[in-house]
């Protein structure tokens, strides 16, 4: 049984002691204080953000910010690669590139987009329209409660 | 079996160091090989096994498939091709509702965050039919809402929907070889915009990717296989959701008389038969009747009203 468990053990080391470190994959998430999105919010996070992982529960890890704050991320938040970011903007449109960063932002990107948009003419505004409705995870809890849908927690 | 124990011991530690001295970019690699090597010899149950596989996923991310910010921009351009054909149905408390609903549902997902998060929109259109594009941008027409007599039923659509996003089926519809020059490109680019000449070259293979997602979505449609997936799964996610599972089947029965009236345009050209879809869901669903819910049924009325009237 021991042996059961270190080997149990020594397999999550090999993945953990390299997931320590994950970036930010999405344009900006909530750390909840539970492993749940309609948890309580601990802070926002951002593209690019660099989060320190200390264990993982069920498609969830549980992080600190570089300013110490502690909470939970879906594990499709986070990426294993640094993600890079072009100087002077909030958009990794053109990052650096080595092999240990990740693709983010480099090709299918708004220079792209806005060269596709020129060539064919392609419209974006309700694209962006769309992109704006956005709820929020209390409305969500109200939205639920309303519609006497059970528990607000996954 | 107990005299084996040593020896898987020293073989994980073994890739342990190795991962250790060679860096990270075959950790999942590593961690699978040690995860089997456990599995199959019985020092971890199964179970134990699919845990691990869990904590190594973030790592499976291969360069060559794309990140979820390059699955936005996908997405976005796919969704500006088919507004080419599709007008929006301009309804802020229909549009309102339907994010409400389509949003609460996306955080109860396999994948509940995107790169730019899930949105959905209505069309202005009588077609029966229902477009899912990468990252999370959802269409929805008219005609596919008149389909649905309450929000579980509605709830059933989404759920169907924001399910192809997270089993990533569009994505799946580039064909392949198709990104080929244009990782090659990117993997090469150095921290510059980029030159012309590699712009024309992205541009190019970022549109014939997004025309490949626009056709099967508009014209050829996912395999049935990817249907019954999406089923399935959207079965699991209204179930997580709190909402009755049987609505999937209320609202595939009344697809189907739709669409048999709709002369096999739109949905019906794209997707199996809703009454084979149903068939298949029969052992899924755990009951087949449902009594909608009349705080919900009234909220969808009052949010769909203008648009439900005269179907």
């Amino acid at each position: 049984m021991k042996v059961k468990v270190l080997a149990v053990l020594l397999v999550l080391c090999a993945g953990i002691t390299f997931a320590a470190s994950m970036s930010v994959q999405v344009k900006t998430s909530k750390l909840r204080s539970t492993p749940s999105q309609l948890g309580r919010i601990v802070a926002t996070v951002k593209y690019g953000d660099v989060i320190q992982v200390e264990s993982s529960k069920r498609g969830w890890y549980a992080v600190k910010t570089a300013d110490g704050k502690k909470g939970w991320l879906h594990e499709s938040v986070l990426s294993s690669k640094p993600i890079a970011m072009r100087a002077g903007t909030t958009d990794a449109a053109v990052g650096v590139s080595t092999d240990e960063v990740a693709l983010a932002g480099k090709g299918f990107n708004e220079q792209v987009e806005a060269k596709m948009k020129a060539d064919k003419s392609l419209d974006f505004t309700w694209v962006d329209r769309m992109i704006a409705f956005d709820i929020s995870s209390d409305q969500i809890v109200a939205f639920r409660s309303q519609g006497n849908l059970p528990g607000g927690e996954q | 079996m107990s005299q084996r124990h040593p020896f898987i011991l020293i073989l994980i530690l073994g890739l342990s160091i190795i991962v250790l001295l060679y860096g990270c970019s075959d950790v999942a690699e590593m961690t699978e090989v040690g995860t089997q090597i456990a599995q199959d010899s019985g020092a971890i149950t199964d179970d134990e096994a699919e845990s691990i596989r869990r904590t190594s996923k973030a790592f499976e991310k291969t360069q060559q498939e794309l990140t979820p910010e390059q699955e936005y921009y996908v997405g976005r351009a796919v969704v500006a091709t088919v507004l080419q054909s599709y007008q929006p149905l301009d309804q802020p408390q229909a549009n309102d509702y339907l994010n409400l609903l389509g949003q609460s549902l996306a955080v109860f997902s396999d994948c509940p965050e995107t790169f730019g998060g899930y949105h959905f929109l209505l069309l202005d259109s009588d077609e029966v039919n229902a477009f899912a594009a990468p990252g999370g941008l959802i269409l929805v027409t008219r005609g596919m809402l008149r389909c649905c007599e309450n929000e579980d039923e509605l709830a059933a659509v989404l759920a169907h929907e924001i399910c192809h996003v997270s089993m990533k089926h569009g994505l799946q519809a580039i064909k392949q070889g198709r990104m080929t020059e244009a990782l090659t490109i990117l993997a090469a680019e150095s921290a510059k915009q980029f030159g012309d000449e590699e712009l024309a070259t992205l541009t190019r293979e970022f549109e014939a990717s997004v025309g490949d997602i626009v056709m099967t979505l508009t014209t050829s449609g996912y395999s049935r296989g990817q249907e019954r997936e999406a089923d399935g799964a959207a079965v699991a996610l209204l179930r997580r959701a709190g909402y009755p599972e049987a609505a999937i089947l209320a609202m595939l029965s009344r697809m189907n008389e739709r669409l048999v009236d709709s002369g096999g345009l739109g949905f019906a050209k794209t997707h199996p038969s809703a009454k084979s879809r149903a068939d298949s869901l029969s052992s899924t669903v755990s009951s087949a009747e449902f009594v909608p819910d009349a705080a919900r049924k009234e909220r969808f009325s009052a949010a769909m009203q203008s648009i439900l009237a005269g179907g």
